[in-house]
Formats: structure tokens, sequence, C-alpha cells
């Protein structure tokens, strides 16, 4: 197992909001270019630990990490390390589709903007080929000036994957992000999810256990802030280990 | 008449009384504004405009009162706004929840409750005596700014409050610093709101006569005041000055310059409200 | 601020202050008794309460329990415009139009009186004690009205059985706020009140109240460092603490009522 190359690692973490403990010695290496799937009842801990892979949990108050999570084997938790130039290289998706209140073309090249690129070329380059690696670009090329929140959810959902790509990131984190959609904008985003991970690595959290066998290489199943499980995805789907995992996946409790 | 008639002629009753109430502020304003019109109106024309003040009523005129009000306008819009949005955004954005910060936010909301004239007697101690400004438009300025500041900072935050969580997280997932998602996403989505609480502020400011008695600003003033460390006085004052006065032609004056203090105000409570629907509609999140 | 007022509390003692029953600092025989300047002020203020909390809360109630929706829309700007107006044009309204008009009624009323400055100002607060009791009042979960109406209340009933205590911390909050709004308020009684520091408790004749005084001396020409002129900051404080104390009430309260309904 160590010779494989791993993207993304956490070594004996705890996370706490205040003095309650959310994570529990979480141990867990995941693939370069693969898709990992975080799967669980709601509360176990499985959307703290996705945005502790970016640190998104910073601005919580009383939230604290102990433990190291390293990318590409350097621990993202070091006092070294700038949360912004982090995020840059971990792109985020999130639950509920949050295009800026702005055009289409903004919401697309914001994250180079701020990166402090100006060049009108670069910026219209970057914006079209991420808008068709999300296959976005033939539906709203006419309109890129228009306001993004005129998009259906579905559209907005892949603008704001697009929008993450534009930075070119190396790790895609997922929250839920077919929660807020119905199933034809769903099966796009899924389709787009197996696309992406040619180049990407990806880490998804599903409530939903088909999603998470569709789209997914590698399974976590997180249980009570503990990682129960973690296996290939075919293999914990036909034969888990544990008692708890076999129980959510085949519905008794969830 | 059975218990059940009496209960639903009482509900009637209240009904009526209700309405009653509800409209009696507002024919009362309807009374005083035409009682105003009727006295004022026939007195407003070019001269009264433009005319500095004078002993005799007929000959005065209000052009140092609305010079005096526009260059405390304008100082006290360039010295409480970019601080007011400062401070908003700092409470809201930066500050952790710390004691010092609770200590803030209860004394900020306190010294919104306090009253005018205070402030016009911090003022004049602070910028007219220390700061050695005397009774000139910039000690006014600063006396109203610190006025109208709680309110400044306090819409600030309820329109940075209103702004998703979301659109911050998804600045910050892309690499985007505090400052970056403040300036970037915060303000702009809030603007309509800080900008409704900054005008409103402005109004309020306007029609205060109090803290600038108090700090020294002048009854009758000969000139118009052409830098901000001139004397100067404002159209509220004027009006308090004419309406004290026993002869009754100043008091046609008086109703002539309310109308001009009037339709200033409401100009600026119109466009406040007017962006506020605006904004409303736009932002649906 | 404060070191003016302790250098007046140097000369003037405290005590003389808070009981003496005159207060004359600009005559040759000299009082510093603030308790007129209280009563004056407090004067106005319960009348203007008088005038705007029965107003207040009946708009409050009707415009929640029996109004539509649109007119509520519509009324509540309306109703702001009464607090937008500038407190100099209240004044100007309240001593050349309502004292006139009340003089038909009760004819020994002086020219300045605190009857009507008090009127006014209870007008001028009318949306500030409606909007926030409306408030108050709507934030009562809707099961308890229907609860009420379910056991067949008339809506008179549930207004004033069950919402208004319901809502009670907010709508007294709402006056508490109201009171300190009223108790500062300078230019309605310095132009309708009078001058008069007198101990009374008589509506219909000139008095004076804390703000009217300050405006009094702010006007003349009371040399800087004075004992007369440190007067007026000992008047400041006063009222200082009279609103301070009322505002920080209405938090108290408000933080109390807040933990309860959590």
């Amino acid at each position: 197992m160590s010779k494989k190359n791993y993207k993304l690692e956490a070594k004996d973490l705890n996370a706490y909001y205040g003095s309650f403990h959310a994570l529990k010695n979480i141990n867990i290496a995941m693939e370069e270019k693969a898709v990992t799937a975080f799967i669980g009842p709601s509360g176990c801990g499985k959307s703290t630990f996705l945005r502790t892979l970016n640190r998104m949990n910073d601005y919580i108050e009383g939230f604290r990490v102990e433990g190291d999570i390293l990318l590409d084997g350097r621990d993202i938790y070091a006092k070294d390390v700038r949360v912004d130039e982090l995020r840059k290289e971990v792109g985020m998706v999130f639950q509920k589709p949050n295009p800026f209140p702005k055009t289409i073309f903004e919401n697309v090249v914001y994250g180079l903007k701020i990166q402090g690129l100006k060049d009108k070329r670069v910026l219209a380059e970057t914006a079209e080929k991420s808008l068709r690696q999300t296959a976005l670009w033939d539906e709203v090329k006419d309109k890129l000036d228009k306001s993004a929140l005129a998009l259906s959810g579905g559209q907005q959902q892949r603008l704001c994957i697009a929008r993450a790509l534009a930075i070119s990131p190396s790790v895609i984190l997922m929250d839920e992000p077919t929660s807020a959609l119905d199933p034809i904008s769903t099966a796009k985003i899924e389709e787009l999810i197996f696309k992406l991970k040619n180049d990407y690595t990806i880490v998804i959290v599903t409530h939903n256990m088909q999603q998470a066998g569709r789209v997914s290489d590698y399974t976590a199943f997180f249980y009570m802030g503990e990682l129960v499980e973690f296996a290939k995805t075919r293999t914990m789907f036909t034969s888990p280990k544990h008692e708890r995992t076999q129980n959510y996946i085949t519905g008794r409790f969830g | 008449m059975t218990n059940a008639e009496k209960n639903r002629l009482k509900d009637k009753a209240f009904q009526v009384f209700g309405v009653f109430c509800t409209f009696i502020g507002l024919v009362i304003l309807a009374i005083f504004l035409i009682d105003i019109l009727i006295e004022g109106l026939a007195r407003i024309d070019w001269d009264f405009i433009t005319s500095l003040p004078s002993r005799r009523a007929s000959r005065a005129g209000i052009l140092t009162a609305w010079a005096g009000t526009l260059w405390i306008l304008v100082l006290t819009s360039v010295i409480a706004f970019p601080l007011g949005i400062a401070a908003g955004v700092y409470l809201e954005e930066y500050s952790k929840k710390t004691r010092l910060a609770n200590f803030l936010e209860v004394n900020i909301a306190n010294l919104a409750g306090v009253p005018s004239i205070i402030y016009g007697l911090l003022g004049m101690e602070m910028f007219g005596r220390v700061m050695g400004l005397g009774g000139s438009i910039l000690a006014g300025a600063l006396t109203l700014s610190l006025l109208v500041l709680p309110i400044i900072i306090v819409t600030t935050r309820e329109a940075i409050k209103a702004v998703p969580r979301s659109i911050r997280d998804a600045s910050y997932a892309l690499g985007a610093s505090k400052w970056q998602t403040t300036w970037n996403q915060v303000l702009p989505a809030s603007f309509g709101g800080i900008l409704t609480g900054v005008i409103l502020a402005l109004s309020r400011a306007v029609g205060e006569a109090a803290p600038l008695i108090v700090i020294g600003a002048l009854a009758y003033v000969p000139f118009v005041p052409t830098s901000p460390t001139d004397e100067f006085t404002v159209l509220p004052i004027q009006i308090f000055n004419w309406t004290s006065r026993p002869q009754a032609d100043f008091l046609v004056n008086a109703a002539a310059a309310i109308i001009i203090l009037l339709l200033i105000t409401f100009i600026l409570n119109g466009i406040a409200v007017y962006l506020r629907n605006k904004w409303q509609k736009r932002v649906k999140w | 601020m404060l070191s003016e007022s302790v250098r007046f509390f140097s000369e003037v003692s405290i005590i003389d202050f808070l009981t003496d029953k005159q207060w004359t600092p600009l005559f040759a025989e000299k009082h510093f008794g603030i308790l007129p300047l209280v009563a004056g002020t407090l004067l106005t203020t319960a009348v203007a309460i008088a005038v705007a909390l029965p107003i207040g809360l009946t708009i409050a109630v009707y415009l929640n329990e029996y109004s539509p929706g649109r007119f509520r829309q519509t009324i509540k700007p309306l109703l702001e415009i009464l607090a937008s107006i500038p407190t100099v044009v209240y004044g100007f309204f309240a001593l050349t139009v309502v004292t006139p008009f009340l003089q038909k009624l009760i004819p020994s009323l002086a020219g300045f009186n605190a009857l009507s400055a008090g009127i006014v100002m209870g007008i001028m607060i009318i949306p500030m004690i409606s909007s926030l009791s409306e408030d108050a009042i709507s934030a009562v979960p809707r099961s308890l009205r229907e609860a009420a109406y379910g056991m067949g209340s008339t809506r008179l009933q549930t207004a004033f059985g069950v919402m208004v205590p319901a809502a009670s911390s907010g709508i007294v909050v709402s006056v508490i706020l109201a009171i300190s709004r009223a108790v500062g308020e300078t230019m309605i009684v310095a132009i309708a009140a009078g001058q008069q520091p007198r101990l009374t408790l008589d509506p219909t004749v000139p008095i004076e109240t804390i703000t009217t005084y300050i405006v009094q001396v702010s006007l003349g020409d009371v040399p800087h460092g004075s004992l007369e002129y440190r007067t007026i900051f000992a008047a400041g404080i006063t009222l200082f603490v009279f609103t301070f104390a009322l505002n920080n009430l209405s938090f108290w309260i408000k933080k109390k009522y807040q933990e309860k309904y959590d």
C-alpha cells in the first residue's frame, strides 16, 4: 500500500467544536485521480472532515484540529502554509449552488482575478475552457454577461464547478453537490464527476448511497465521528467488513 | 343581547377605533402640512432663497441657512460614511466575539439612544474647545458625524449580515483572502442596504438643530460660508430663530423655510425608500 | 464633559443640586436645584406618552389582528414619515397651531405650556411605539393566536387577552425607548414649552426642561469657564444619566425576554 501515490492523507486526526469531539482518530489515505466518497448518517462528521481538507472550518469559532492532514506529503495545518494558497490547490463545491450575484463570466474568472490576473485574453480563454469542461459552454456562451442567478439550479451548480476548475486545482471537494438538484441535473453532475477524475482528485460527500456506488472508486463510511470502514467501493458494497457499514448500506438505519 | 353579541360589538367598535388611531397621526400631519403651505408658500420666491438674513422680515432670506445646511451635509458625509462603514465591516467581519467586541456592540446601540443635545455638549468640548474649532462648520460636521455614526454602523452591519454565508464560503474556497471576500463579494452585495442607512442618517443630520446650537452655530450669519472653518447657521436653526420672534411676519418666513427643509428631508427619505425597495427586489438568495 | 461637571460639583454641593427647589443660575440670587428642570422634563414626557401609548398600541394591535397585509405594507412607511420630520418643525406646529387651538378649549392656557409641546411630541413618537410594538406582537408564535381563535375568541379578545400579554416585554421596551426619546427631545420644548423653571405638575403653564435650559444658555453669551457655563454640563450629565438608565433598562428587558423564548 505505502508505495502508492497518495494525494491526501489524514493521520491521527481529531477535531473539536469547543468541547464537542467531532472527529475521532481519523486515518485515511486517498489516491490521486480517483473519486473518494464519504458516506454516513447526518452528523457523523463526514462534512466536517471534508471541510478540514481545505481548512474551511478555520472561520468557525471554537473549532480546532489535532493530528496531520497531508496534501502531497505536506501538512496543510503547518504554520508556513498560507490558507489562500492551499485553497487554490484544493477547490470546493457546496451543497447548494452558491454563485455570486454577478455575471456568469465574472463568476468563472473570480478566482483568477483575486490572484491579480488582468489579461483579458487569458481570462476569456480560461472561462471558455472551464465552461466547456463542465459542459455549460453551449448553454451560456451567448449570455456570459447575464446574471448567474438567472440560471437554473443545475446550471448554477455546474457554474460553481467551472468556477472551481478555473483556478486549476488538483483536488476538488464536493459537499453533497446534488442534494439540492433534480434527477436530470444530478445525472449531468455525476457524468461530469466521471469525466473530471481523469485530471483531478475528487472527494465527495453524499447522502445518497446509489450515488456513492455510481461515481466513486473508494468509499469511506463515517459514524459518530469515527471512520468505521474505508475500502474500494465495489468491495464495500458487496462485502462490508463491519456490521454497522452493512446495516447502513442496506438501509437498516440512517 | 347575548354575551357573544356583546363581544362582537366590542370587536367592531375596536376596529373603528383602530382605523381612527391609524389615521389620526396622518390626518394631523396633513392638516399641519396644509397649514404650513398656506402660510409659507406665497413667501417662497427667488429672492427668499437668494437673500441674506435681515432684521426686517420681508427682506430676510435663507441663503446663508441653506448654504450652511449644504456644507454640513457634504462634510458630514465625507467624515461619517467611511468611518461608519469601516467600523460596521470591522465589527461584523473581523472582530472575534470577545468581551471587547461585545462591549463595543452594546455601547454603539446605546449611543444611538443618546439625545442629540448631549452630542452637542460633547462636540463643543471636544471639537470646539480642545481642537480649537469653535463654532465652525467643521466642528458642526464632526459633531453630527458622531451623532449619525451609530446609525450607519448598525445599518451597515445589518446589510452585511444579510449576505448569506454560502457566498463567503464560495469566495474563500477559491482562495480569496478575508479582505478580498469582503471587498469583492460582501460589500457589493450589501451596498444597497448600506446606502439606504447612510441616506437615512443624512436626512436625520439635516433636521438637527439642538446639537449645532450648543456647539455655537449662530442664528444670524451675515455672509455665506466659504470654508470649513467659517461660522455658519443651518435651516433648522434659522427656523427656530424666526419662530421664537414675536412678529407674525417672521412666522411666515419660518413656514416658508420649513417648506424648503421638509422638501429636502422628504427627497432624502424618498431616495432611501426607493433604494430599499429596489435592493430588496433584486437580491433573492 | 465629565471634567466640566466635576468642576461644577466642586462649587455647588450635589445635595443642593438634587434637593433645592429653585433653578436660577442666571440670576443675581443663584439657586442650583435641578428639580424644576427634571419636573418640566418629566411633565412633557408624561403628556407625550399619554398621547402616544394608547394610539401607538392601538395601531400595533389593529395592524396585526385586523388589517389586511397589503394595508399594513402601505401604512407603515407612511407612519414613519411622522418620525422623519425635523423636530424644529414640530415645535413650530405646537406653537402656531396646537396652542391656539387648545386655548379655545382651555382659555387659561398660557402661550408657552407643557401640554401642547407634550401632545406634539406624542404624535412624533407614535410610530416608534407602534412599529416596535407591532414587531413584538407579530413575533408571538402563530400557534398561540390560533389557539385563541380556536376557542372562539373574537379578534379583540385574542389581541388583548393573548397577543398583547405575550408580547408585553417587547411593548414595554418600545415604551421605554419612547420615554428616553421624549426626555431628550429638545427643539419642540425649546420652542413651545417656555423657559421658566418651575416645580409644577400643571401642564398649562410655561415650564423649562433640561434640554431647553441647555439651548437657552448656548444661545446667550455666557463666558466660557464660568459657573453658569458649567451648569449646562451638569444639566447634560443629568439628562445623560436618565436616558442611559432607560436605554440599559430596555436592553436588559430585551435580553431577558430573548432568553425566555429561545
